[in-house]
């Protein structure tokens, strides 16, 4: 089950450069939020510091409290372990180039040292299923490489690696933005499907992704959160001069 | 079209062909000129060496002065030992030493002394590495060994390894390494599982040169393994090696020498080229369908 997450006071830099300011918001269990704004505002960056890749970037820092549940990610607990509860999808395709669609999806269950061979095969369909891929792929499992598969199908791919390690939450960095658009669709249908099970948070460009899938909506400039509420009130009847400038079009 | 859509004349077609046909005519003969010297040595040595090569040169130990016949059995042995000991010293080292450069140390001071050793390890002159292993091995030991020389071979092997190693690590785009992280995937099992292995085609590739690099050497075997003229495969005991036997029989007086020193470089050009395209069928065969 998808749990929520609750963000305070959260601040990341670049060596020097500010790029996350005081960020507040409480990111509700099971639904799927999206997070929009201009290239460069921190959206990217604050996915990235909810299941702490940010700090992987040996430049990078990162200050505040981020809330998982009653799970405290900043405190007592191994960036390993919250990479673990929380999946992310990023923004290219990904697939492990020398390893088969199997061996794709069951890598993060394996490289933890889980080698059931009844209980991976099971965790296999059922992800491939959850990630709408199952059918296409079903007859080349084992012979087929990630890579041999198109870019929409990797990336289903990649979420279905994901979803194999069980995660409670699902982030994603732009996952449509390098596809064509009809993957674009299948990748927002499962979407759908998915946060019956999962609390998704994706990060987008396009606005009408985030009308279509989220059901709340974050709207990020310059490194801050400008207004956070309801996809349908951000869209119809935002709070700020500037949301309305940006999802009308009138900068960014 | 408009006006400004560029069309090229006549001329400029001409000269545009040219341009293309002289690029590619040159790029195939930097490939023959490539290739030429290696078929020139495999040519002349199959000339030289075919005739003297039969069942006793594989079987037999070198033959007393005035006797004809006999072989290179041992040198055989002796080379296949020495090597499979220098591997298991410079090929895990070698590899350890790149993950780190590549993986761990990146831009530390530590990682750039390591880089910096290992360039000049690599210009290092092999005669010195042999003296350097029998003032380390040899003079504490008091006799000569197969061991004292599978180290030097190995020692010679690491540089190579650990800069290919280092390179092909460092061409695994960024986003593989995130999507094991992503995963909840420790560091050190993702650099294994992931990153190594994703590059492993070309680490192969740097290990395999190293490989036949040292196969060939007989300097730093001069002091260390010397040579032998009967049967050992005690790394303990000196151990002849095809390059030190080839070495001895060319410098030799004797014709039939010359002949089996001739047959003695063509079987270990042989040998290095089937070993290495063994190990590159059995890496090779498990890639799957489409993979890059």
């Amino acid at each position: 089950m998808g749990v929520g997450i609750k963000v305070e006071n959260l601040n990341a830099w670049y060596a020097t450069n500010h790029a996350l300011l005081d960020i507040n918001l409480h990111i509700p269990g099971n639904e799927c939020t999206a997070l929009i704004g201009p290239s460069g505002c921190g959206k990217s960056t604050f996915v990235r510091c909810l299941n702490r890749m940010h700090e992987t970037n040996p430049i990078a820092r990162v200050t505040g409290k981020v809330e998982m549940g009653d799970t405290n990610i900043y405190g007592d607990i191994s960036p390993v372990e919250v990479r673990r509860r929380i999946g992310m999808v990023f923004q290219r395709p990904n697939p492990f180039p020398t390893m088969s669609i199997y061996d794709n999806v069951a890598a993060g269950l394996r490289l933890n040292g889980f080698h059931n061979r009844r209980i991976l095969d099971e965790v296999v369909e059922r992800s491939l299923q959850n990630a709408a891929l199952w059918d296409e792929v079903k007859k080349d499992l084992r012979k087929k490489s990630g890579a041999s598969l198109s870019g929409g199908q990797q990336q289903r791919l990649c979420i279905a690696r994901a979803l194999a390690v069980d995660p409670e939450v699902l982030l994603m960095d732009e996952p449509a933005s390098a596809l064509d658009p009809v993957s674009t669709a299948k990748i927002e249908d499962l979407i759908f499907q998915l946060k019956s099970q999962y609390t998704i948070v994706i990060v987008t460009h396009n606005m009408q992704q985030a009308a279509r899938v989220a059901e709340r909506t974050g709207f990020f400039l310059n490194g801050k959160l400008v207004e956070f509420d309801s996809t349908h009130k951000i869209f119809t009847n935002p709070g700020d001069k500037r949301t309305e400038d940006y999802i009308t079009g009138r900068f960014g | 079209m408009n006006d400004t859509h560029y069309k090229p004349s006549a001329a400029n077609r001409v000269w545009r062909n040219l341009a293309d046909h002289t690029a590619t005519a040159l790029t195939i003969l930097a490939t023959i000129v490539v290739i030429s010297p290696l078929i020139a040595i495999f040519g002349y040595l199959l000339y030289k060496g075919a005739s003297s090569l039969n069942l006793n040169f594989f079987t037999k130990i070198p033959a007393p002065v005035g006797e004809t016949g006999g072989g290179m059995a041992n040198a055989i042995v002796g080379s296949a030992v020495l090597l499979v000991v220098g591997s298991a010293i410079g090929v895990p080292i070698g590899i350890a030493a790149g993950i780190f450069l590549a993986e761990f140390g990146r831009g530390g001071r530590l990682a750039n002394l390591v880089r910096f050793t290992a360039d000049v390890l690599n210009g290092v002159p092999s005669i010195v590495m042999g003296v350097a292993v029998y003032a380390l091995i040899v003079l504490p030991q008091k006799h000569f060994s197969a061991l004292s020389g599978g180290v030097a071979l190995g020692i010679m092997m690491i540089p190579t390894i650990t800069r290919s190693t280092e390179e092909m690590l460092l061409m695994v785009p960024h986003v593989i390494r995130e999507a094991a992280l992503g995963l909840g995937v420790p560091n050190w099992r993702s650099v294994l599982s992931i990153t190594l292995r994703t590059a492993s085609p070309g680490v192969i590739t740097g290990c395999m040169l190293a490989f036949a690099r040292v196969a060939g050497e007989t300097a730093p075997l001069l002091f260390t393994a010397f040579g032998n003229q009967f049967w050992s495969a005690n790394i303990n005991q000196p151990i002849a090696a095809l390059p030190l036997q080839i070495y001895v029989y060319a410098l030799s007086p004797y014709d039939d020498w010359h002949r089996l020193a001739w047959a003695g470089a063509l079987v270990l050009i042989s040998l290095i080229v089937i070993s290495v395209s063994l190990v590159r069928y059995v890496t090779t065969r498990g890639v799957l369908k489409g993979a890059s």
